[in-house]
């Protein structure tokens, strides 16, 4: 029975259904057991499942994520919670030379089934250590398949599939999406009781349109779909398309949207230079067909590059909004 | 201005003799010298070959070291974890891994034990539950991660971490001793001192004397041991894994020896050696000294150990020529394996 609950609720249910289901699923990280967890997404798991399977660790990143891989190669099907993905930075070799790189390595005979959970984003005032999101770095290198749901619906069936995967996820929580209290918006919406998959690689049409195709992934979606509506009212029929997953990117959604559209709005709230934006534009302009239907060079909002600082107008003028998406969306349409 | 008198608590540490009996059968002895001299046999061929450019990439052998995976791999069995270095061929060999798997695999061909995609520093195998990792320090935090799953399943296999004097400088050393100790993990912490970290030397880069003392600071019970006397190496790691069996939790072997081998062969100098260093230790290699002991403790003769070195002969010939039959890897495998399903 579909009911409406908050993003943070559909994490916490998935993680609880799935190790309901398999006693191979561990959690581990900083303040998960008594605590519930930084942003309350494991609440009630170490009363139900024991300090066995639900284990709160030191302030050892590195320490820990290694663990999880060793625990991992002999049969255990690990989930960690990095506090905030800002922290990646001290366990990055146990990351990106040791999780993502095993499986391959040894010539495919480790399985990795690992979940790193985290959460990202700004836009609250927490300044530059605490308000990255980080997608690119996880989605350069190979090996690691990177999740960033934007609703409870899409966050309780990608987490479900991504700990039934046998490959390593880097799970992304956006913590304005959440729906906790002191940190609104927040998203809601209705997800059913019953455990279901969602397939990673697979992007969501958000909002069917017809002149401009704007793409974003987690709150870049969320707020795309708001300004969505907003061009509507100004008669600009928008097509949102939120990635869900950005490895596996789904390219086939892409190429379709903005053969549809001829024009091309990505929005990140990660930095640009090297980044999503630049994967999403060269993805369509590789393709003949897709390359052919633009009508007008594509466009890109988000961070230009520039640490996330604290005082509202500041991080204001650095992170995406709606207001820059409708903005650079009809300079696109009027081009 | 008045003086005011303050007390306060400190803490100093005391070392303290361990006595550990341990006892050495005939069936022992020859076990360890032919894991010794097998691993010997392939890194001295491996060594020739690689002079003559037979093999890609870098090459790091670890002769004079041999007695420390030998003697704690007597005691593991397949079910058992072991994470190695970048010097890891000999524990490769200690922990069962085929002899023409690991020569292939140094070779690049596709019936390496990592289908060519790991090469000499990155020995894997699931099924021996054998890991090699090219990054100092990387494998510590994974073997702990082993012993979490082994007391989380009920299993009562134990993991071993092989690492050396330069990755004790870590974090992830720190960090797994700590959560080792506090979870109470079956995992022995085995560290190879051999007294370089590539040019460093430990007393340069150490703040200790001793790496066995940061254990305390970790409530573990941690032992220096003669890693160049197998049976010292071996008895040691019988308490070790006996406990860690037990569920009494984790402990670091710190085994002194050193390096006879180059950091890596052909470019490494080893300008960095003071004089006469090299030859004091070569008159200790673990190989010459179980000879000595089994000969004085009447378990073995110089006959036995003529058959066993003739045998390792004949083992490491025939692997290398299995292995030289296998063919190099179509290039449509490197698109494999990244993730499962491909």
């Amino acid at each position: 029975m579909p009911r409406e609950i908050a993003m943070w609720e559909a994490i916490n249910e998935a993680i609880r259904q799935e190790m309901e289901r398999d006693s191979r699923i561990i959690v581990l990280g900083e303040d998960i057991g008594k605590m519930g967890g930084a942003f309350w997404c494991t609440q009630g798991l170490l009363e139900q499942f024991g300090s066995s399977r639900v284990i709160d660790t030191p302030i050892s990143e590195a320490g820990f994520i290694g663990m999880a891989i060793g625990a991992a190669l002999v049969g255990l099907r690990p989930i960690v919670e990095l506090q905030f993905v800002d922290f990646f930075g001290v366990a990055w070799d146990q990351i990106y030379n040791h999780l993502a790189k095993l499986r391959y390595m040894s010539g495919g005979q480790f399985k990795l089934p690992v979940v790193i959970r985290a959460p990202v984003g700004g836009g609250y005032g927490d300044a530059a250590q605490h308000s990255q999101v980080l997608y690119s770095i996880f989605a350069h290198i190979p090996g690691l398949k990177v999740v960033a749901p934007s609703n409870p619906y899409d966050a309780k069936g990608l987490l479900i599939s991504s700990i039934r995967c046998d490959d390593p996820v880097v799970f992304l929580e956006h913590k304005l999406l959440y729906g906790l209290f002191y940190l609104p918006p927040g998203s809601f919406g209705e997800v059913p009781e019953e455990p279901y998959e969602l397939p990673l690689g697979e992007a969501r049409i958000a909002a069917e349109g017809e002149d401009i195709t704007i793409v974003g992934a987690a709150y870049t979606a969320y707020l795309a779909e708001k300004a969505a509506d907003r061009l509507r009212e100004q008669g600009v029929s928008a097509e949102v398309i939120d990635l869900r997953t950005l490895v596996p990117l789904d390219k086939h959604a892409l190429r379709k949207s903005v053969e549809k559209t001829g024009r091309l709005l990505v929005v990140d709230e990660d930095y640009l230079p090297y980044g999503l934006t630049g994967e999403v534009i060269a993805t369509i302009a590789e393709d003949a067909e897709a390359f052919k239907a633009l009508k007008a060079p594509p466009a890109r909002v988000g961070n230009p590059g520039v640490p996330v600082p604290f005082s509202e107008p500041l991080e204001k003028a650095v992170l995406p909004s709606e207001d820059k998406i409708v903005k650079e969306a009809l300079k696109l349409v009027e081009a | 201005m008045s003086r005011v008198l303050l007390s306060f608590k400190s803490y100093s540490l005391a070392e303290r003799e361990e006595k550990l009996e341990a006892e050495v059968t005939r069936e022992l002895a020859l076990s360890f010298y032919r894991k010794m001299v097998l691993a010997r046999t392939l890194e001295d061929e491996l060594k020739r070959r690689y002079e003559s450019f037979e093999m890609r990439g870098e090459l790091h052998l670890g002769r004079g070291q041999e007695a420390i995976p030998a003697g704690v791999c007597e005691l593991l069995s397949d079910r058992d974890f072991v994470s190695a270095t970048h010097r890891c061929i000999a524990h490769a060999v200690c922990k069962g891994l085929p002899l023409d798997g690991i020569i292939a695999e140094l070779y690049g061909r596709a019936s390496g034990v990592c289908r060519g995609k790991g090469g000499h520093m990155h020995l894997a195998s699931s099924s021996k539950r054998f890991l090699a990792t090219g990054i100092v320090g990387g494998g510590i935090p994974i073997a702990a991660g082993a012993a979490l799953a082994f007391k989380t399943l009920g299993e009562d296999s134990v993991a071993v971490a092989f690492f050396g004097d330069g990755a004790a400088n870590q974090g992830t050393f720190h960090e797994s001793l700590n959560l080792a100790s506090i979870y109470r993990l079956p995992v022995v912490f085995v560290l190879e001192d051999n007294q370089y970290a590539f040019s460093t030397r430990r007393s340069e880069s150490t703040a200790v004397e001793s790496n066995a003392i940061r254990a305390l600071g970790y409530s573990m019970p941690a032992l220096e041991v003669d890693g160049n006397d197998v049976i010292a190496v071996y008895t040691a790691a019988k308490w070790a894994v006996e406990r860690a069996r037990r569920g009494e939790g984790p402990s670091l072997l710190d085994c002194k020896t050193y390096r006879l081998s180059p950091h890596l062969e052909i470019v490494d100098t080893e300008e960095y050696r003071p004089e006469g260093e090299k030859e004091k230790w070569e008159k200790l290699d673990p190989i010459r000294r179980l000879e000595e002991q089994a000969v004085e403790l009447k378990l073995a003769s110089k006959e036995d150990f003529e058959q066993i070195k003739a045998e390792a002969r004949k083992l490491v010939e025939e692997a290398f020529q299995r292995a030289l039959s296998s063919p190099l890897p179509a290039p449509e495998e490197a698109f494999r394996d990244i993730f499962s399903g491909e």
